[in-house]
């Protein structure tokens, strides 16, 4: 009987689509839109001041930074449960999953240290020290490096993830804040909030290839502050968060120059792209709503309204 | 002449990195004798300032550890009965370039004008006084305390912002009362707001006991206003004039909303990581003192990373040029004014829980950066230490 009303549910209820998850730092949530029709769905309890989101390669598990409650919470995304949390040290602010689905690099801000952590057996790995209050976290496409940056210290770390040991730390701009490797592992780039910039490194000899500056009519040069990053699905372009200046920019990945500038709400911060690659969402702290911006058009869509500070963004696809 | 060395500490670098020459750095106290208030029931730190640069150090030897830049921190405290300059010549005279100082503007003067302090880089963390940025300015002093005119202005940008126009001002009679008294009329001015009157509290009276009878009264003839400014930099009176004002009227400036450099509420821009740091190391909250001794040492290390140079004039050069943008935990850049060595800071309007605003505010234009609109701006400087100014 359950089972049929279940299936029912299934066939008639509205079609299952593409989600994109966010985390909404000041009221302990995550807020779940419905990529296609853009309304909030579902809205899960968390932890305190949830920020980092991002799912497991094969979709079943949400992983949140509850920063505050100094955990990493594992979500059955299908039933917004928490299932348990992953020893992740103090105060998690970011992570990022290994290409092999197991490992989890978490940034701990308050202790300047890097935890990797085993999902499966539930374990710390490793924990390397870095910078000052660690935060941007990316991983090369082969697995083979894991970038930690750090605001205070203004570096990226580079870390071997065979021997979890830094084999490079590259000066960047004051307040580095994301760190995202091209989806060929060729570069990598870093913001840098309090800097104005990004810089982007090439992954083989860690120099610096070029460096990327912001500029905005009738906003202040200080008010630009790149934080989230994005490459475009089919990595020509990079969409920049910046900040409290209330727009992205849109920078061609090859030439470095910005090709545009698009208006979403106030103080955004990170972004996701939707499984069908149709549509971007930025999370918008200070208005506490989403943007979401056509890729095709580059033209915002709609503002969707979600829980107080949204910060963090992840997409699934149809389950 | 007793000189009390607290600590001398080395910060070992890791191995593997190319070894450039540590930075010395020296904080240098001047400890007085406070005037008696009212209450003492807040009493102030003994480490008020040095916790910062102890915080600050390991911030930047962090860092180092990774630029193989390597620090030296040593910490001189001249008790109140000692000479300051003999023990500030024998700091100079065995090498100290890099000195942040928490001593009264008197003492910190005698200081920079000391023949050989004048390749010396110095660090004003605890003098508040608008003439240190002025008249009275030196090329080898830079300023991380916010200055009487920065607060007294970020305050006024609030007032006119909330169109409180009608408003009085209860002044003490200690100097820094004054000075900060004299600041609020000046910014008052500058931004189109009056006075309506002003009175100056000399009460003797103890206001533990006699707050709720005396206040009143005194507070009785002002005129009609919408809020009631209070300058008692030593925290003396104020306390007890909230509440028992004839009229019930909001408080600011010493008491109330407070313009203050730093308090332990600020919280936004990523400074609630800075606060638990710094709860943790000193087990209390972080003051404006230590937020300018903690952002000294920041912009010394970010000079020092900057610049690859640990020469006073490089270091000096470096923070006063453009290129400097220091993370301060207060959403813009920190930076320095090269006309009078002031560092460039937004001010946070707070009360004991909240921050209320942040100055400067939209809508105070500048050609150059908004956070001039705090403060001795370029072309009405009186410093003339600093070179022609542009």
């Amino acid at each position: 009987m359950i089972r049929a009303l279940l299936l029912t549910t299934l066939l008639a209820g509205p079609a299952l689509a593409d989600e994109i998850w966010v985390t909404n730092e000041m009221d302990d949530t995550v807020s779940v839109i419905d990529a296609e029709s853009l309304d909030v769905i579902a809205t899960y309890p968390t932890g305190e001041r949830p920020r980092g989101v991002t799912f497991s390669r094969d979709f079943s598990r949400l992983y949140i930074c509850a920063s505050d409650s100094d955990a990493v919470q594992v979500m059955d995304p299908a039933t917004g449960k928490i299932l348990h949390e992953l020893p992740s040290g103090e105060d998690p602010e970011q992570f990022v999953v290994a290409p092999d689905d197991r490992l989890l690099y978490i940034a701990n801000e308050d202790d300047a240290i890097t935890t990797v952590v085993d999902t499966q057996s539930r374990k710390v790995v490793a924990q390397i020290d870095v910078g000052v209050e660690p935060e941007g976290m990316g991983i090369s496409p082969d697995g083979r490096l894991q970038v930690t940056t750090s605001e205070t210290t203004n570096m990226a770390h580079w870390i071997d993830t065979e021997t979890h040991k830094i084999v490079a730390n590259s000066l960047v701009d004051p307040r580095p804040r994301h760190a995202e490797f091209s989806p060929d592992g060729r570069q990598l780039w870093v913001s840098s909030e309090i800097g104005g910039t990004v810089t982007v490194f090439d992954t083989e000899t860690k120099a610096e290839i070029g460096k990327i500056g912001f500029a905005l009519p009738n906003i202040r040069a200080e008010k630009l502050q790149p934080v989230g990053m994005v490459f475009s699905p089919d990595a020509t372009r990079v969409f920049v968060a910046l900040g409290p200046a209330n727009h992205l920019a849109v920078v061609d990945a090859q030439s470095f120059e910005v090709e545009r500038y698009i208006l979403v709400g106030r103080r955004v911060w990170h972004m996701a792209i939707s499984p069908d690659q149709t549509r971007l969402f930025t999370t918008n702290g200070v208005s506490g709503d989403v943007t979401v911006i056509d890729l095709a058009t580059l033209e915002p869509l709609k503002t969707i309204k979600v829980g107080r500070f949204p910060w963090g963004a992840a997409a699934r696809p149809t389950p | 002449m007793r000189k009390i060395t607290i600590f001398s500490a080395v910060l070992a670098a890791c191995a593997g990195v190319a070894q450039a020459e540590a930075l010395r750095i020296d904080w240098l106290e001047r400890l007085v004798t406070p005037p008696p208030v009212l209450s003492n029931m807040q009493a102030t730190p003994d480490d008020l300032g040095h916790a910062g640069v102890v915080l600050g150090l390991g911030d930047i030897a962090t860092t180092g550890r990774f630029t193989g830049q390597d620090y030296e921190l040593s910490s001189t405290r001249i008790a109140p009965e000692d000479d300051f300059l003999p023990a500030a010549r024998a700091l100079l005279a065995d090498g100290a370039r890099v000195l942040i100082v928490k001593a009264p503007a008197e003492d910190l003067l005698a200081l920079a004008d000391l023949p050989e302090a004048s390749g010396a880089l110095i660090f004003n963390t605890a003098a508040p006084e608008d003439a240190l940025r002025g008249t009275d300015c030196r090329a080898n002093l830079l300023h991380t305390l916010p200055s009487h005119a920065m607060r007294a202005d970020a305050l006024a940008q609030f007032i006119v912002l909330k169109r409180w126009g009608k408003l009085v001002l209860i002044a003490g009679t200690h100097p820094e009362d004054q000075g900060f008294a004299a600041a609020l009329r000046n910014s008052l001015a500058k931004f189109g707001l009056t006075l309506g009157a002003e009175k100056t509290w000399a009460y003797d009276a103890n206001m533990r006991r006699a707050a709720a009878a005396e206040v009143p009264l005194f507070t009785q003839d002002l005129p009609e206003h919408d809020l009631l400014l209070v300058a008692d930099e030593l925290g003396d009176f104020a306390r007890y004039i909230a509440y028992n004002t004839w009229l019930p009227r909001p408080l600011a400036g010493s008491e109330g909303a407070q313009p203050v450099g730093w308090a332990g509420v600020v919280e936004q821009n990523g400074a609630a990581q800075l606060q638990n740091r710094f709860r943790e190391l000193a087990g209390r909250e972080m003051a404006p003192e230590d937020y300018a001794a903690w952002a000294a040492i920041a912009a010394l290390g970010e000079a020092a990373t900057r610049a690859g140079a640990t020469d006073s004039e490089a270091l000096r050069a470096y923070l006063l040029s453009d290129r400097a943008r220091i993370g301060g935990f207060l959403g813009r850049p920190l930076s320095f004014r090269d006309w009078n060595g002031q560092m460039r800071q937004p001010i946070p309007i707070v009360t004991e829980r909240a921050v209320v605003a942040l100055a400067p505010f939209e809508g105070f234009l500048h050609p150059g950066s908004e956070l001039d609109t705090l403060g001795s701006d370029r072309p009405e400087t009186d410093c003339t230490a600093f070179g022609d100014p542009k």
